[in-house]
């Protein structure tokens, strides 16, 4: 069994500061992490790899330091990583991205799984990992809660606003994981010497875009359907009456008194 | 397989109408497709083209009649008895086959779990672009092409994001953001039933139980009054508080993701960006700092009243009126001033 796994490295968007003048995110210093939800993806298929002895391969898209998270995931036990990088590449929009990892994929091959975070917390799209599935012609289920295999079918629960929903699908199949799929576990220390050691960076393969087949009129900033129009900063302009008084009791009377003249009470 | 491209040097002259993909849930028109017809309406007039409803399913023959009571030129009907339930294939492949056979210009989904579901497997078979979550859909003025704009980077930064070379353009819009379409007696537009090719062998998926909580869903999108508790309750059992103030108020429990991670409430109940956007008459933020991502989900309610300990907490930016204090001094307060109130006007 092969299971590959999707990793995005994103800027902690806890730590981002925009540059208030030209709308710009202010990058410097804000740290890098794996995507949060890629993580759970990442646990998700380390147990079925301590289950059942699944091979594990971490991809990830992006510049020469999104190795970072191929090593992390390495860390905490993926068996090899694939980093997905070229300057031809930049500027991806969704449908680029997708169609760049689903032509590595195909290259990697012979796949049962191929698990994705629900969304990337910088673009919040959520798209890549459906649209993924779709050029590889291989069924989804997003929203992951649980999966489990019965007989040689997985067991998939989808949890939506509108409850949960059990999902019987035969590999090969696209998952995207939610926080509530599991708790990610830490590497270990053996791990990470190895992960992060020379033996670890003999275990990630780089794809350029030489090494994929992929036309060449869909991908990259030109091949994106969508494009940034413009970018700005939130405007707020409220006025806001900070209610004062002797009291705490005061404040309140005043407040529901104010609240009931705007007849919202 | 052949997959769908891009950048196939298409007519955009040979796309029209706006679509928007309904959405049924056991039964029930979701408000979202409501709200998509009523922002689609403007689009359309905007460029002169008909507004056009996409429902799927199986023996909703009346909910279709229905909805042609708000306004809409035509309800597309995609009916088979294996579009019951939905399935992300088979609603993936009948939709974008109807795409591709009529061309509109414009498809609008809810950004709900069903919406961004399908939404991008349609758009990849169809081959065009898709911008997920806007929060505001314009016509440019100058060539008509649809501005779509989404928050990114958490809130902190708005997108305007275009699909200038290929078609449809197509979005996910997110609940509870754009007005609803009114309610009219007069039922104009027509129904037109599809019948599309479709076999059990394209739907790999198999739905095979469901499992609905027993509890009361959280109905947070259409509450005229929201109040919600954050990390500054402390503990869980601040939100009987909350509860309680939310009771005299008439309105729904809200939180911020800090109380969810924090275990003191469910998820169902996160106002945000990761959460739920609301828009009531009066949201009422106990003990909640007013993050980015908090306020990307409540910011454009009516009115807003923050209670807060801290008084350079970046919710008094936002808010309508403020009390700076203690929450477990002002909300029994209020609760006691509210149903003072009510007390005298009986
Ligand atoms: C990608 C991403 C998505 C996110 N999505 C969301 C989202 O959808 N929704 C969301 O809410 N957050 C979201 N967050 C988290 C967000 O950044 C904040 O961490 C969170 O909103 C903080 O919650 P809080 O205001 O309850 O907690 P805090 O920021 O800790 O604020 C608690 C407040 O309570 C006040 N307080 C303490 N005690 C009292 C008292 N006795 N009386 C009155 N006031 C008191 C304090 O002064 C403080 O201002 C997201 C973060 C990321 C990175
Ligand atoms: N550059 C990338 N490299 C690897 N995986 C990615 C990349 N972009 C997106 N993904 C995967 O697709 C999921 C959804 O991303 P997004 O559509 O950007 O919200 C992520 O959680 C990842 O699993």
């Amino acid at each position: 069994m092969r299971i590959i796994v999707c990793l995005k490295q994103v800027p902690d968007t806890n730590e981002v500061r925009i540059n208030q003048e030209t709308g710009t995110l202010i990058r410097d210093g804000v740290p890098s992490i794996m995507n949060p939800d890629d993580k759970n993806a990442l646990e998700a298929a380390l147990r079925f790899k301590d289950e059942f002895g699944a091979e594990l391969t971490a991809v990830s898209m992006g510049p020469p330091q999104a190795k970072d998270v191929l090593k992390e995931a390495m860390a905490m036990g993926a068996d090899e990583g694939v980093l997905i990088s070229d300057r031809a590449f930049g500027g991806s929009d969704t449908w680029a991205t997708a169609t760049i990892i689903a032509a590595a994929i195909e290259k990697i091959g012979n796949y049962d799984i191929v698990f994705c975070g629900r969304q990337a917390i910088d673009g919040d799209t959520a798209q890549v990992g459906p649209e993924i599935a779709e050029f590889l012609n291989i069924p989804q289920v997003t929203y992951v809660k649980n999966a489990k295999f019965e007989g040689d079918k997985l067991e998939v629960v989808r949890y939506t606003e509108y409850g949960e929903y059990v999902f019987e699908v035969a590999t090969p199949v696209l998952l995207t994981a939610i926080k509530e799929l599991n708790d990610p576990r830490y590497p270990t220390i053996k791990g990470i010497n190895e992960a992060y050691g020379d033996k670890g960076e003999e275990k990630i393969r780089v794809f350029g875009i030489g090494d994929l087949v992929v036309d060449s009129t869909q991908i990259g900033l030109k091949g994106s359907p969508t494009n940034v129009y413009k970018s700005f900063v939130p405007v707020k302009n409220k006025v806001s009456e900070i209610i004062d008084g002797n009291n705490s009791k005061d404040k309140a009377n005043t407040l529901v008194m104010k609240l009931s003249e705007l007849n919202l009470i | 397989m052949e997959i769908a491209k891009v950048n196939q040097g298409i007519d955009l002259k040979d796309y029209n109408d706006v679509w928007i993909i309904g959405e049924l849930i056991d039964g029930k028109v979701h408000p979202v497709t409501i709200e998509l017809i009523g922002e689609g309406k403007k689009l359309a007039e905007k460029i002169n083209k008909k507004l056009n409803v996409v429902i799927v399913g199986h023996g909703v023959k009346g909910i279709t009649e229905r909805l042609l009571h708000f306004g809409v030129d035509k309800v597309l009907y995609i009916e088979h008895e294996l579009l019951k339930d939905f399935n992300t294939e088979g609603y993936a492949i009948t939709i974008s086959d109807l795409i591709k056979e009529r061309k509109p210009e414009i498809v609008l989904l809810g950004a709900t779990s069903i919406g961004r579901d399908i939404g991008p497997r349609i758009a990849a078979k169809v081959g065009t672009g898709l911008t997920a979550d806007c929060t505001k859909l314009e016509i440019d003025e100058t060539d008509g092409k649809l501005l779509q704009t989404r928050p990114a980077f958490g809130g902190n930064l708005m997108a305007t994001i275009i699909c200038p070379n290929n078609r449809p353009q197509m979005s996910t819009v997110r609940p509870g953001v754009m007005a609803k379409a009114v309610h009219v007696d007069y039922a104009g537009g027509e129904i037109e039933v599809i019948n599309p090719k479709i076999s059990k062998d394209d739907l790999r998926v198999k739905l095979i139980d469901k499992i609905v909580s027993g509890k009361k869903r959280v109905n947070l999108i259409e509450a005229k009054v929201v109040v919600s508790g954050g990390r500054g309750l402390k503990e869980a059992s601040g939100f009987r508080l909350i509860q309680e103030l939310a009771e005299a108020l008439g309105g729904e429990v809200g939180s911020s993701r800090a109380a969810v991670d924090a275990g003191w409430i469910e998820s169902p109940h996160q106002v945000g960006q990761t959460g739920t956007t609301v828009r009531p008459d009066l949201y009422v933020a106990c003990g909640i700092s007013g993050a980015i991502q908090h306020q990307a989900g409540m910011h454009e309610s009516k009115y807003i009243i923050a209670i807060n300990k801290d008084k350079n907490a970046p919710i008094f930016e936002i808010c309508d009126f403020g009390i700076v204090g203690d929450l477990y001094e002002i909300v029994p307060a209020m609760i006691e001033a509210i149903n003072e109130k009510h007390f005298l006007e009986i």
